[in-house]
Formats: C-alpha cells, structure tokens, sequence
C-alpha cells in the first residue's frame, strides 16, 4: 500500500529534506483500539463517537485547537478521567483486545502499563532518585541494587544522568524545568510501560529542552507506543508518524503525518494546519 | 479643591492603615516591654533605706528599714479624709510605700510613709536582708553569729563567716530536701504500689496467706528503709538547727534567726555593680529552677513551668493525628455535598466556643465519665480514691486538644487543597492508588501546613487557663507528672501551670504586695515560653517548607 510521496504540496517545508514513506495503518501493529467512544461532562458531550486505532511502537499525535477533546481523549487512555467526578463514558477503549472500561479491571494496574507526562513538569517533593523509584517502590521492590539499576537506566534513557548523577538524593525541584521534565519521562519508564501518553510535554519548556525532548521521544518510540498532545503543528510533523486532527470532540481526520499535512483529505483539517482556522 | 484631590488620592487610606497598624504594634511592644521591665526587674538587689519616721497621729519618732517600692503624690485633702494630719494649707503630699520585710515581727511588711515626717535617708552598708525559707523577706542590722547558743563572730568577722556557715546550711537542707523528695517520695509510692497489689489479689480472691505474708515483709522491708531514711532525717535536721544569727531590727530590737530558716542573705547597699549583676542571675536561676514556698507567693516556679510544657506536649501529640486525620478524611475522601458542608461549619464554630465551656465538657465527660469508667476497668484496687475519675495531666491535654482542633484541621485542610493537582495526577498515572499517592506524597508536603495548624494550637493551648482550673491544674501539685518511677509519665497526676500560677498568685494570694512582683515574672516566663515552643515549631516547619518547597509555592 506504501507509496513514494515527494513533499510538493502545502507545508512541504515541513518535511523539506525528509524522504520518508507514508505509512498505512493497515500495515501496523495495533496496541490499542478505541471503539466509538463517548465521553460527557455532565451534559456537556466532549467526545462524540471517537473511533480510531493507535499502532505499537509508533508516535501518534494529536492536533487541534484548545477544547477540541485531544487531552480529554488522551486521559480516557490510563482513565485519568476517573478523577472528575461528572465524568461519563461510553464506548470502548481495547488495549491488547481487552477493555480497559470493563468492569473490575485494576486502573492502578493499568495506569502502571500506560504511563503519562503532564502538560508542567510535576516532579514529586523527593530527592531525584527517589522521584524514579517512586513508581517501583509502589510496586513492593525496595532492593537497593534492583532500584539503583533502574534508575541510572532510565535516567540515562533520557539522557538525564550526566546531568544528575552527583546529586542523586537533591531534591528533583533543584533541576531546571527542562531536567524536570526528562526526569518525569524517566519516572514514567522506570516502571516499563508499554504505551507512554505525553500531555503537551513541551508547552512549558524553552527551545532548547524542547528540541532534546523531541529527540527523547524519537529514541523512545523504539520501545514504546506514544501518544503526543500538541498545540504545535510543527512539533507534530517531526516527531509523530500518524497525527490525528480533532475538532469539537470529533475525530475529524486520523492518517499518516505527512499525509496530513501535506494532501489533507478533509477541507477542515487543511483550514488548520495552513492557519486559516478561526 | 485640594483637599478634594488629596482625598482621592488615597493619602488618608494609607494614614488610616498606617495609624491601625501603630496602635497595634505600640499595644504589643508597650505590653511586652511592661513585662519586661517589670519581669527582669524583679530580681535586682534594690538598695535598702535607713531613716526616722514621725509618726502623723501621735508625733511619736520611730525608726524604719526599708527597700522603696514605689512613690506617689496626691492631694493633701485626700490624705486628710482618709485620716492623716496634714496640715491645712498643704496641697500635695508625696508618700512612699516601703517594703520592711519582717512580717513575723511588725505583722505587715508593705507600709505607706509619707515625705514630709521622714528624717533623712541613709544606706548603711551592713543592712542585710534574708530571704527566709518562711514569713518572707527579713531586714536588719546583724548583731552576732551563735553557734549552738554560743557567739561565734562579731563585727568585720561576722560576715565571711556567716557566708560560710549559710552556704553549710543550704548544703544540708538540699540534702534534706532529696531525701525527702526523692527517697521517702519513692518509698510511699512504692509503699502504696504493695497496698494496691494486696488489695488487688483481694478483690480477685487470690489472696493466699502465703501472698499476704509476702506483702507484709515488702511492706515491713520498706517500712525499714523509711525508718532508716527518718532517722538520717532528723540527724540532718538536728545539725541544721546548729547556727544562728542575730539581728537588730528597725527600732533596736534584737530578733535571732536560724541559719536553716534562711535561703540567701545579701547586703544590697555594699553591693557593687557587679557583685548585682551575678546576684541577679542567681536570682533568676533559682526563680526559673527552684520550687514555689509560702503559698506560691516565694521561691520559684519550675513546676509550673515544667506542668505547661509537658501539657502542652501531650496536647499536641494527642491533637496532630487526631486533626490531620480528620482533615485528610474531609478533605479528601468525604463526599462533598451539605452534610460535609453541616459538619466542616460545626468544627470551625468548635473554635468559637468559649473556652470555659470545653473546661466543663472536659469535667463531665472525660473525667466523670470516661475517667470513672476507666477506674472502675482497670484500677479497681484504688477505689474509692480515683486514679483518672480526677482532674488531671491527661485530661487536661485532652480538653485542650478539643480546644485546639479546629485550628488544626482548619491549616491541614487548607494545606490540602493548596497541593497542586498535577503531583497527585502524576503519582496516580504511576499506578499508585488514591491511599498511596496520599501518604507518600500530598501529606508529607502538606506537613508545613499541619505545623502551622500545631503552632497556632501550641499558641492557645500554652495561655489557656479557664478550662484547665476544672480538669487538672492546681494550685500546688506535689509531684511533677515525669520522674523516675514507672511509668515514668504520669498522666494521672495534676500539674501546675505557669498561666494558673499567675492568677493565684496575683489574685489569690495572702500577700498582693508580694507577689506582684513574681506576677510580672511569671508573666514573662510565659511569654518566653511560648515564644520558644513556637519558635521551636517555625523552625521545624521551616525545614519541612525547605524540603517540600514546591515552584510556585
């Protein structure tokens, strides 16, 4: 189904000097599956029918403008959603096949196989060690040389560990906000999740630590499944292989990155990424 | 117009908050600085005067020793009214009130005298004041030095050796004082350990007659060691009685005092500077560390000061749990809706509840009730005397606790919901349950808000008085609630507190002039005091602020 796609179109500046095949999802490995999908808050519908599919050790992002149900729909992935209380959900959300609604399942188990990055770093008030082995303490594991192992490894994972590894028991809000964030990522693979959902991760970030998360996500995406949320389009188009574009709770267009931005099928979506939306 | 625009400046805002705030911060300092003052005063050696009085009534000359306490002046007609001859055409009189200690020998040691029928003031530099173990202060020329009745030392000599002799006589009356204190206090509660044990086996019906002859040869064995402790007593007592000193009081009489009567003796008016300076602090030392004598109104205040921090100790570690538990369960596992909103009112209003009222609540419900009830459950052998069913250290701690609770639960809940929601999100999106995410990292970084709720607890708690006159402050409690015998806390014992102290010596006490002095001193150890237990817990929060400091916190 792949074909050779030349970047000839609007916003072929984006991937000026990328030569890269479109992907089809079809081809994929599919960790999750969402199955028409319903969401309200209250009496306020956030979510209406989404139905997509999110393939294994891939970057999905999601685009669109504020309010359109990206971030509501990348909770209902760990169930983050639980915590509000007029929160309602209808529909189907299978990872492996199996739904992560259903009656009886462990969110806390679950949440351990999803991990997540929230839009502000939010490193928890303990030393930068501690922050990493948060997660596998939880689990019952207390063995010095189990947790010191898996802390160097996922710090170095992030490309953290130079930066840290002299001051290990300083309190992690002693690191930039840039550290910061590379840490919570590192808190979040620690545990060994099989699919990581970053909130806007960079948002709050410079440049800089923004260009260095982006390469993170790129070296993670061997290992793991991850979902992006971004505002930037531009962020999008390099570190995601399939974006998906949402407007008013609707899924209004899901395909290959540079599908997208390049040959847009839906008249709404190509209003968005060439700005004219709004 | 200009004054118009001035108006609208704001200008007269900022004067009137300005004006507020002095007045608030002059009423703080002017009261703390009276405290101080008069606090730290208390214990200054004040020069001693010798001079004549011309009695008013009769013309009759009389001589007088005394330290000045304070003079004023009033109007001639007022003296005359209250029945002083002033002579007609006199419009202001100035009068002295003088201390002239001897209380046992004039009948009052505080006297009014007026200016004008005063000779002149001299300071001779043998006057000597005594600090008497009873009937207070003693003022006086000393005479001679006896030694069993016989004269020891006159003149130059009698001073250094008078030193030297009282200095033997304190030795032995502290040893006196440990072995009453100490080992006789000892044996009657070890004496009264076997009488409870005896009756306990009796109300169980275990009581063998080989039980009882082994209760009766502890009881005999002890009633031994008290015997021989009696008796080492009266020889200590025997030997303190040794030496005396004679005086020449005010008016030429001759009066002797033992040297066991007397606590310190000093000469004020052949002091130097210094010689003042480290008479004060030993002064002071002996105020803070020494034990109350005559009534409250002499001597020191340790067991008041020790009562209130052990109480204000208890307290808090009774009140944290309790309000931080309740808090978190409020905060953040209550269903929100009008019954939590019923429930979170009702504490808040707990804390307008006048405090005399929890003191009754304490009374009838912790002491009758629940006190009677744990008596009859666990120390059964002691009845009818009651073991908790009486005020004491425990409920005290207890009624204050209650006091307190609102401020707690208040700062804990306030610290709660200041944690930001994205470091529980994070936790929870690690796989930890809510319970998980709670303890290990929303409480320890609400914890400087729970300190705050404990300062401000500590705060009320330390200067609360009403409420604990019914569930276990005394005026005298014979014991402190820590010593050496097991349990070694006793929760049951009454205590004293530096607050209660205040008002019973200031306002209970046979001899207002006496003691009011000790009243400002009082009052500014307790001010310390709580300065420090409040400093103490800033410190600590500070800490605990810099660990969890948070940005944008």
């Amino acid at each position: 189904m792949s074909q050779t796609h030349t970047a000839t179109s609007m916003n072929a500046n984006l991937f000026a000097g990328v030569d890269r095949q479109i992907r089809s999802l079809s081809d994929e490995e599919i960790t999750i599956s969402v199955e028409n999908l319903n969401l309200y808050y209250g009496k306020d519908q956030a979510l209406k029918s989404v139905t997509m599919v999110i393939p294994a050790k891939r970057v999905t992002a999601f685009i669109g403008p504020s309010g359109c149900g990206k971030s509501t729909l990348l909770r209902c992935f760990n169930r983050m959603n639980d915590l509000v209380d007029i929160c309602r959900i209808e529909g189907k959300i299978n990872l492996h096949g199996e739904n992560i609604y259903r009656k009886g399942i462990d969110v806390a188990e679950l949440r351990r196989r999803v991990g997540m990055v929230f839009q502000k770093p939010n490193p928890f008030p303990k030393s930068v060690y501690e922050n990493v082995a948060y997660g596998l303490r939880l689990q019952g594991v207390n063995e010095k040389k189990v947790l010191d192992e898996v802390v160097e490894r996922s710090l170095k994972a992030v490309a953290l560990w130079d930066e840290v590894k002299d001051r290990l028991q300083s309190n992690a809000f002693g690191l930039s906000g840039g550290q910061q964030q590379r840490l919570v990522i590192a808190r979040a693979i620690a545990i060994e999740p099989e699919v990581i959902l970053l909130d806007e991760p960079t948002s709050a970030l410079d440049p800089i630590s923004t260009a260095k998360i982006e390469e993170l996500i790129e070296e993670l995406k061997v290992k793991y499944t991850i979902l992006i949320v971004t505002h930037n389009m531009q962020q999008a188009a390099r570190v995601s292989d399939y974006t998906a574009y949402m407007y008013l709770g609707e899924m209004v267009e899901y395909a290959d990155t540079m599908h997208l931005f390049t040959n847009p099928a839906q008249k709404a979506t190509e209003d968005y990424i060439t700005g004219r939306y709004g | 117009m200009n004054m118009k625009k001035w108006w609208k400046s704001g200008a007269p805002w900022i004067w009137l908050n300005a004006g507020a705030i002095s007045i608030s911060i002059i009423m703080v300092f002017g009261l703390l600085l009276l405290i101080l003052v008069r606090g730290f005063g208390t214990f200054w050696p004040h020069p001693v005067v010798q001079t004549t009085y011309q009695v008013p009534a009769t013309g009759e000359q009389v001589e007088m020793i005394g330290e000045l306490r304070r003079s004023e002046t009033l109007t001639g007609q007022a003296l005359r009214e209250a029945g002083v001859a002033i002579p007609e055409d006199q419009l202001l009189v100035t009068r002295h009130l003088f201390k002239l200690g001897n209380r046992d020998v004039t009948g009052r040691d505080f006297t009014y005298f007026i200016d004008d029928f005063l000779g002149e003031w001299r300071y001779p530099r043998d006057i000597t004041v005594l600090e008497r173990r009873e009937w207070g202060d003693f003022f006086g020329q000393p005479v001679r030095l006896l030694e069993e009745g016989q004269v020891i030392a006159v003149g130059d000599a009698l001073w250094p050796e008078f030193q030297e002799r009282l200095n033997r006589s304190n030795r032995l009356f502290d040893e006196l004082r440990q072995i009453e204190r100490r080992d006789i206090g000892n044996i009657s509660f070890r004496l009264e350990r076997v009488r409870l044990d005896q009756r306990r086996a009796e109300l169980r019906g275990t009581l063998t007659p080989e039980l009882e002859a082994e209760f009766a040869a502890r009881r005999a064995a002890l009633n031994a060691e008290y015997a021989t402790l009696q008796e080492r007593l009266n020889a200590l007592r025997a030997e303190s009685r040794r030496d005396a000193l004679v005086m020449r009081v005010a008016g030429g009489e001759e009066v002797t005092v033992r040297l066991d009567q007397i606590v310190n003796a000093w000469q004020p008016n052949n002091m130097s500077v210094l010689a003042k300076i480290g008479f004060y602090v030993r002064d002071f030392f002996n105020f803070i560390f020494g034990y109350p004598r005559e009534a409250n109104t002499e001597g020191g205040i340790f067991p008041a000061i020790f009562g209130t921090v052990v109480m204000v100790l208890v307290m808090s570690i009774i009140v944290t749990p309790f309000g931080v538990l309740a808090a978190i369960y409020l905060r953040e596992y209550a269903k929100q809706g009008v019954l939590l909103k019923t429930i979170r009112i009702s504490v808040y209003n707990l804390a307008g509840v006048p405090s005399i009222v929890f003191g009754v609540f304490g009374l009838g419900f912790f002491v009758y009730v629940t006190g009677g009830a744990i008596d009859r459950a666990f120390y059964p052998e002691a009845l009818p005397a009651p073991t908790f069913g009486t005020p004491g250290l425990f409920w005290a701690s207890l009624t204050l606790a209650l006091l307190t609770l609102p401020v707690v639960i208040v700062s804990t809940e306030e610290g709660l919901a200041r944690i930001p929601s994205t470091i529980r999100q994070g936790s929870l999106a690690l796989g930890a349950t809510k319970g998980e995410t709670l303890w290990k990292v929303v409480v320890p970084l609400a914890t400087p808000a729970m300190m705050t709720g404990l300062i401000l607890a500590i705060a009320r708690a330390a200067g609360e008085v009403a409420p604990l006159m019914l569930v276990g402050v005394v005026k005298l409690a014979p014991t402190l609630p820590i010593d050496g015998n097991f349990p070694f806390l006793h929760l049951e014992r009454k205590i004293m507190h530096l607050g209660f102290h205040i008002y019973d010596v200031g306002f209970q006490s046979p001899h207002a002039e006496a003691a009011e002095q000790l009243v400002y001193a009082t009052a500014l150890i307790l001010v310390l005091l709580i300065v420090m237990l409040n400093l103490t817990a800033i410190m600590i929060r500070n800490r605990l602020r810099e660990k969890y400091r948070a940005e944008g916190d």
